[in-house]
């Protein structure tokens, strides 16, 4: 890697972390439980939803198992099912959605805005303890047996020819549902409201306004999906039939109502990672985000795009031909406000001082796995490509390029770029180098060969395949293995940062936002003193001659 | 802090709410009566153009919507406008279905 | 935005910050803090809006294809009940909204009145479509667990809608699909009560407290946000009533 580097830590020798901050405020379990304090509660959620990826990671690792052979051998096919279908919930409902915005978000959004605590620190600590809740009860789903309907709950499938526990994960689902939106209302409420002195909206940090559209779509579409759950409850437990084409119900209305959030769903997964990006190319590249407005708006209109899209997963469904025209023609809007955002992240790059540092090399995936997984989804939103492509391994390529190419690559860059803020430490850097590295490798090799799979024509769900497909399946069954352990890499380092970290001190990247301008870890109440904004967002010139006045003074 | 913390807020009058209250009830013994009438397709129309403007009135003046900072009003139109884009989006497929084929 | 007049002090200054004691420690001004929960409520009720919109966006397609079925099923319903219903709820909205000025006027008598009332209609409210409810079972029209066709198929047997409605008897086919009307009948009013009935808790929570003072010694948030959960419940049967008793009684 380049020697390059913006570190700047304290002197080792001396640098202690803060005795008083919000980690060693109080002690012992209930301080935890009890807490209103965001960051405790972004803690909370990490270590959780950490649980969750790795046990939708090890369903993961069973699928490319059982499909290292053409036969279904490992499991039945009825296991594979189950296996493929918690895979999905549990990466969807308990990882990717609150993902970015109820850890990393949750930390950083007060500081980032300049307040001491999100505006409701009691309903974000509901919002996690509905997550634990929702999450038991995908657990029980799990140990009794499972669900084998796909993330997707497609009716008449889950209300009347399967016997698995449908009743249970819809209700975990449901009540997932009800913590995210929970997140998102907070959020907004903070960012409306909570805004320090001189921090007007085009001040705003970029994370805060993905995190502020992807809000939007949490509060109004989770409630719809809700709805529809508590349809299929009823269909399965009174006899209720609205979506029963027996009865006169219309399975294709639940396709509507289910897909009117799961369309949105995705950009409440990828947008907050797009905030991630913005955050880490402008600190690692020195400048300001070009076109700051554009990036800003663009979050803003993929949000409002996003509820105009959802019947693109149906145009195979059955949906009139009339609409799939216009849906499809709306979808391919979408591709705008995300084509600005990697220009303009490529623009700020341009003639900035880039250095290589692990968010970076993160996010130098992310730009260019998300483009990939962008670029295919366009041909998943012509209707006639889509037809050919779509339930084949194509689309599974898709959104894999697009969830764990983007998302989760961007996860992981926040995750190391405000590590240091959130333990007070630094994680090693060559290691976690390596990982961002095998991570990419891994992935590419996982995901890639599903493309080609699908464009030949390989079925997506299907725990057997014809033997012609094996080379490719052993391609990608390996990448998952490299993935895995590029995965397990930070889990392990940054463990070991927790105690033998190098001390990070309060601006270990030289990064401008307001988060990085108090102690690492920060207090209970996030800033000794409200702050006030006297500046523009990624102003690093403001940064250089407050460096100078401090040296002058201690001089 | 003043002695009165609320002072921004707007207090509503009872004679507004009594007025309210009123109309709220004529207008219902209205679309009930209305219903009695036969007016084809536009008893549905009637019927909703009535129980819209009691929404209204109630979110107006009983949810003080009127006397709101724009904020308020913007958050009840984007989930107006929500609302109408998931019932029409959807119509419109329901709608062009009878069209058949090209 | 009303944030600007958060003051930014200094940390002395903020120890020794004069705040009611209502007032959560992270909020500047009782202002913002009174701003931000009335937004948030909001916000919370825009989940509500979509979350019964699902529900409409059903009732309006299945009764679109399943027109005849729908107009004999909703002539199933008592528009007298109905009418009462809306009457019940419009006046505990109004009774609602009182609570909220007596809060503001530190009327905590009146307050305590005006909260009672509210809950008592709530009960009504609930008490009638009770009574709705078992007429619906009586006559074999819960779908899913005690349903029967009958009625739509030969409308004669049921003497009482029949003198009203003289309804032609439907295919079986068409008659078949009047269980979808109360489908959603339940659930919708369903969802409905589901609402009044946790409103109904709440505002038994907010009696005892009231009793207690809490809400007249200037700080009203409480009040005024439930107050505009209940006008979101009543707005909700607004829709209701025409939708499901009176739009096809000519039809």
């Amino acid at each position: 890697m380049s020697a390059v580097t913006i570190v700047s830590l304290p002197d080792q020798a001396t640098a202690r972390v803060p005795k008083v901050n919000f980690l060693t405020k109080e002690n012992g379990l209930l301080s935890w439980l009890l807490t209103g304090d965001h960051k405790r509660i972004a803690t909370l959620y990490l270590i959780s939803i950490t649980f969750f990826f790795f046990i939708g990671g090890a369903l993961a690792g069973l699928i490319r198992l059982e499909l290292l052979t053409p036969q279904s051998d490992l499991m039945a096919a009825d296991t594979y099912n189950k296996v493929f279908s918690m895979h999905g919930l549990i990466m969807v409902f308990f990882f990717l959605v609150p993902s970015v915005p109820a850890t990393i978000g949750n930390f950083l959004m007060p500081l980032m805005v300049g307040a001491k605590d999100l505006a409701l620190p009691k309903i974000n600590l509901l919002s996690w303890y509905l997550y634990i809740i929702a999450g038991a009860m995908m657990l029980y789903t799990m140990a009794a047996g499972g669900v084998d309907t796909g993330w997707t709950f497609t009716t008449p499938l889950s209300t009347h020819y399967l016997n698995t526990n449908v009743i249970s994960a819809g209700l975990a689902v449901f009540v997932a549902g009800f913590s995210s939106i929970f997140t998102g209302l907070n959020f907004i409420v903070t960012i409306h409201k909570m805004r320090c002195p001189g921090m007007t909206w085009f001040r705003l940090p970029l994370f805060v306004w993905s995190n502020y559209a992807a809000s939007i779509l949490m509060v109004l579409g989770t409630p719809v999906l809700a709805i529809t759950l508590v349809l299929i409850v009823l269909e399965r437990t009174v006899g209720i039939g609205v979506f029963d084409p027996a009865k006169g119900g219309d399975p294709l209305l639940f396709q509507h109502l289910f897909w009117f959030y799961s369309h949105p769903a995705v950009y409440i997964m990828i947008l907050p990672g797009m905030g991630v990006i913005s955050e880490v190319v402008s600190t690692f590249s020195r400048k300001r985000v070009f076109g700051y407005t554009a990036v800003a708006f663009s979050s803003v209109a993929i949000a409002v795009f996003g509820f105009f899209v959802w019947a693109h997963h149906m145009f195979i469904m059955g949906i009139s031909n009339y609409s799939a025209l216009v849906f499809s023609l709306l979808t391919m809007l979408v591709a705008v406000p995300s084509a600005i955002k990697i220009f303009n992240w490529s623009f700020t790059l341009y003639k900035g001082s880039i250095t290589f540092e692990t968010p970076m090399l993160y996010a130098f995936g992310f730009m260019g796995l998300f483009t990939i997984g962008g670029m295919t989804g366009v041909f998943l939103g012509a209707t006639g490509t889509d037809i050919h492509l779509t339930e084949t391994y194509f689309i599974v390529a898709h959104f894999h390029f697009v969830m764990v190419g983007g998302m989760l690559m961007a996860f992981l860059a926040g995750i190391h770029f405000w590590w240091p803020k959130w333990t007070g430490r630094m994680y090693p850097e060559k290691i976690s180098q390596l990982a961002a590295v095998v991570t990419f490798i891994g992935f590419n090799l996982t995901f890639f060969p599903q493309f080609i799979l699908g464009t030949l024509g390989m079925p997506r769900r299907y725990a057997a395949y014809p033997p012609e497909f094996q080379v490719l399946n052993v391609f990608s069954s390996a990448g998952a293995t490299i993935l895995g352990v590029g995965y397990l890499l930070p889990i392990l380092y940054l463990t070991w940062s927790l105690k033998y970290g190098e001390i990070a001190g309060d601006n270990p990247w030289q990064a401008t936002g307001l988060e990085w301008q108090t102690q690492s870890p920060p207090l209970t109440e996030n800033f000794a003193e409200i702050p006030i904004m006297d500046r523009e967002a990624y102003d690093y010139e403001w940064l250089e001659r407050q460096q100078q006045k401090e040296v002058a003074s201690v001089g | 802090m003043s002695d009165s913390p609320e002072h921004e807020q707007h207090i509503v009058s009872p004679k507004v709410y009594v007025a309210i209250l009123l109309a709220l009830l004529t207008l219902t013994a209205t679309t009930v009566a209305a219903s009695y009438v036969e007016m084809y397709v536009f008893n549905a129309v009637v019927a909703l153009a009535i129980a819209v403007i009691k929404a209204s009135l109630v979110v107006l003046f009983f949810m003080h919507v009127k006397y709101s900072p724009r904020l308020t009003k913007l958050t009840v139109v984007s989930g107006l406008f929500v609302f109408l884009c998931l019932i029409s989006m959807t119509l419109a497929d329901y709608v062009s279905r009878a069209w058949g084929r090209w | 935005m009303s944030d600007s007049t958060a003051i930014a002090h200094g940390a002395e200054a903020g120890a020794h910050h004069e705040h009611p004691p209502y007032q959560r420690h992270h909020f500047e001004t009782v202002n913002q803090q009174f701003d931000a929960t009335n937004f948030a409520m909001w916000l919370f009720l825009l989940t509500e809006i979509m979350f019964f919109g699902g529900l409409f966006t059903a009732y309006l397609i299945l009764r679109n294809w399943y027109y005849p079925a729908f107009v004999e099923g909703s002539h199933q319903l008592s528009i007298f009940w109905g009418t009462a219903n809306t009457t019940v709820l419009i006046i505990s909205s109004f009774t609602m909204a009182m609570s909220v000025w007596n809060a503001q006027m530190r009327r905590k008598s009146a307050l305590l009145l005006c909260l009672v009332l509210t809950f008592i209609l709530g009960l009504v409210f609930l008490g009638i479509k009770g009574i709705e409810w078992h007429e619906k079972w009586v006559k074999f029209h819960v779908p899913g667990l005690h349903y029967s066709d009958q009625t739509f198929l030969n409308p004669a047997s049921d003497h009482e809608v029949y003198a009203e409605y003289h309804d032609k008897p439907l295919a079986p086919d068409m008659a078949s699909k009047a269980q979808q009307y109360f489908f959603l009948y339940f659930a919708m009013t369903g969802m409905h009560a589901l609402h009044m009935v946790i409103g109904i808790c709440i505002l038994g929570f907010m009696i005892v407290r009231a009793k207690a003072g809490a809400y007249t010694s200037g700080h009203v948030t409480f009040v005024e946000n439930f107050g505009l959960y209940w006008h979101f419940v009543d707005i909700v049967w607004i829709f209701l009533f025409p939708l499901l008793y009176l739009i096809s009684r000519h039809q």
